[in-house]
């Protein structure tokens, strides 16, 4: 035992190994993410296969805007949609995938078998949440060459807004998705709740009325929700010139409020 | 058997709000054997466990585990005690052989992968995604994941629960094997037949209180003597086996059909000749079971 104990002493520095383990974790969980071909290909290609689909099929998509006095004004409809399908690509995984995948370990005993490790639960956390961050861009990368490549839309006017609404859009939406994942007692319930929070969700984004079309009243309830925010923040930030400060005070109003709940609320077994 | 203790818990105790999961319990367990914790359903085995190796948090008691406080030095101990729990699963898509390489890297000095597959007879399962393996497979993994950080104690909870016969004697087995590599064994079970074929040592716990503790023959045999249990025929009434029982002498007992002697295999002889003087068939003769032990120390619940 002295001796056990003395190796011990003589492993590389904890940082090191727990980084060790958890790169170990990240690899075999990006492995059965994609084993998961459904839940993967949905996660993958659906905002752009979606913003095709409504590019080709629709034909009031390929007409132009008519807003006179609106930045919208003269746009080709389908290039509006870009903001909307981004949402998507940033809801699936935070609210479809991450819940049900930490709620199905919790309901398994995955986490609880990891907690008899050396690996703290709390990685398999940190991996989950690194694999739909890097699925969400993976996405949106693929939406956005569509977007480019069938319909010519362009890059955002301002790209540094752009890139600010979606940094913390995901840190709002994926504590959403936490949220959920921290008390769902099983992988179905988790689901079922993702559903219900991502289409109303989603229809604030502007799934269903992109930008211009979306009615008063909506955009009046979608600015205070987070993808809602990001879409219209989004707007501003592909075809205006102004700066949204409520929508982005709103997503960082509910990142401050998800992730303390969240971490109160969360149960490992 | 080198004797040295390598788990002590004194006077542990744990509730969940109103609930007292475990009153007082203290027991030691020593290097080398395989220790087995036996009680019914919600006797508080698993809270026991669950506190040995500081998974759950608790009210009152001390508890050392290698010289180790399981749940100060939390980390040290996940390196030298490999736990199996109960209703414990993988994710359907992980095979066998990703999954032993995965839990392997969590450890410093890990044993071998392909070598415990070939000790649990799992090498030809080695592409097999969780969800495809039999109950008994999933099981031997759940078992090779316990041992694959290489533990000086393996803590196994309902190691055969929902296994067919087969099944479970080829466990066994197994945890015969893995106790030769040196491994001390804690065993959480409510089987009896499974404390009997496989413990050298047991605490019988039982609302939350150990009833029993020793080896598990003393806890079967009490004493030196056997006692043999004579199941008599139905038409021996309680008045016809007073007068047999008076006659045999203080060693004997007899309750609901069944005689019980205690002493050497010559009190038997004389107790079968004496039954069969009195013109008393005997239907049945077994020797004292831990389930007899068992069903004794919980009747009174």
């Amino acid at each position: 035992m002295e001796q056990r104990l003395r190796d011990h002493t003589k492993r590389p520095s904890d940082g090191a190994r727990s980084r060790h383990m958890t790169a170990g974790l990240l690899r075999s969980e990006v492995r059965l993410f994609l084993r998961d071909a459904p839940s993967a290909t949905f996660t993958l290609l659906i905002p752009a296969l979606i913003l095709v689909g409504v590019g080709l099929a629709i034909p009031g998509m390929r007409g132009t805007v008519s807003a006179p006095g609106t930045d919208w004004d003269g746009l080709p409809m389908i290039q509006t949609f870009t903001p909307s399908v981004l949402t998507m690509a940033l809801a699936t995984p935070a609210l479809s995938t991450l819940p049900v995948i930490i709620a199905n370990y919790r309901e398994q005993g995955v986490l609880r078998r990891l907690s008899t490790t050396p690996v703290r639960p709390i990685s398999m956390l940190a991996v989950q949440v690194t694999i739909n961050l890097a699925a969400f861009l993976v996405a949106a990368i693929l939406a956005l060459l569509m977007a480019a490549l069938v319909f010519g839309s362009p890059a955002p006017r301002q790209l540094a807004l752009a890139a600010l609404t979606l940094i913390l859009g995901a840190v709002a939406v994926f504590g959403l998705g936490l949220l959920v994942a921290a008390r769902a007692p099983t992988g179905m319930a988790a689901s079922g709740m993702g559903m219900l929070l991502y289409f109303p969700l989603l229809f604030l984004a502007g799934m269903w009325t992109p930008g211009p079309l979306m009615p008063e009243w909506a955009q009046a309830i979608a600015i205070w929700t987070p993808p809602g925010a990001i879409a219209q923040a989004l707007n501003s930030a592909w075809f205006a010139t102004d700066f949204p400060a409520l929508q982005l005070l709103v997503l960082a109003g509910w990142a401050a409020v998800l992730y303390p709940v969240a971490a109160r609320m969360f149960r490992w077994t | 058997m080198a004797g040295t203790p390598v788990i002590e818990i004194d006077h542990l105790r744990k509730t969940y709000g109103n609930t007292v999961a475990v009153a007082d319990v203290s027991l030691t367990v020593q290097e080398g054997e395989i220790f087995g914790i036996l009680g019914p359903n919600g006797a508080g085995k698993t809270t026991t466990v669950e506190a040995m190796v500081g998974l759950t948090p608790i009210d009152a008691g001390r508890i050392r585990v290698l010289g180790l406080d399981p749940h100060r030095d939390t980390m040290k101990l996940r390196e030298l005690v490999g736990v199996q729990l109960q209703q414990v699963r993988l994710p359907a898509r992980l095979r066998v052989g990703e999954a032993l390489e995965l839990y392997a890297s969590f450890y410093t000095n890990p044993a071998i992968p392909d070598e415990l597959m070939d000790l649990l007879g799992l090498a030809d399962r080695r592409r097999t995604a969780f969800a495809d393996l039999s109950g008994g497979q999933q099981q031997r993994l759940s078992i090779a994941l316990a041992l694959v950080g290489n533990p000086r104690i393996a803590v196994l909870d309902e190691l055969t629960t929902g296994l067919d016969p087969h099944a479970r004697r080829a466990t066994w087995e197994l945890i015969e094997r893995v106790r030769r590599r040196g491994v001390t064994i804690v065993l959480v079970t409510h089987y009896m037949d499974e404390a009997e074929h496989l413990c050298d040592r047991l605490a019988i716990i039982n609302h939350g209180l150990v009833e029993a503790t020793g080896t598990t023959r003393d806890l079967v045999a009490v004493g030196r003597d056997t006692t043999y249990l004579i199941r008599l025929p139905e038409y021996v009434t309680g008045e016809l086996a007073a007068r047999t029982v008076l006659a045999l002498g203080d060693d004997v007992r007899f309750h609901s059909g069944v005689l019980e002697v205690t002493g050497g295999l010559d009190t038997l002889a004389a107790t079968l000749t004496t039954l069969s003087e009195a013109g008393i068939a005997t239907s049945e003769i077994r020797t004292r079971s831990l389930d007899d032990v068992f069903v004794d120390l919980t009747r009174t619940s």
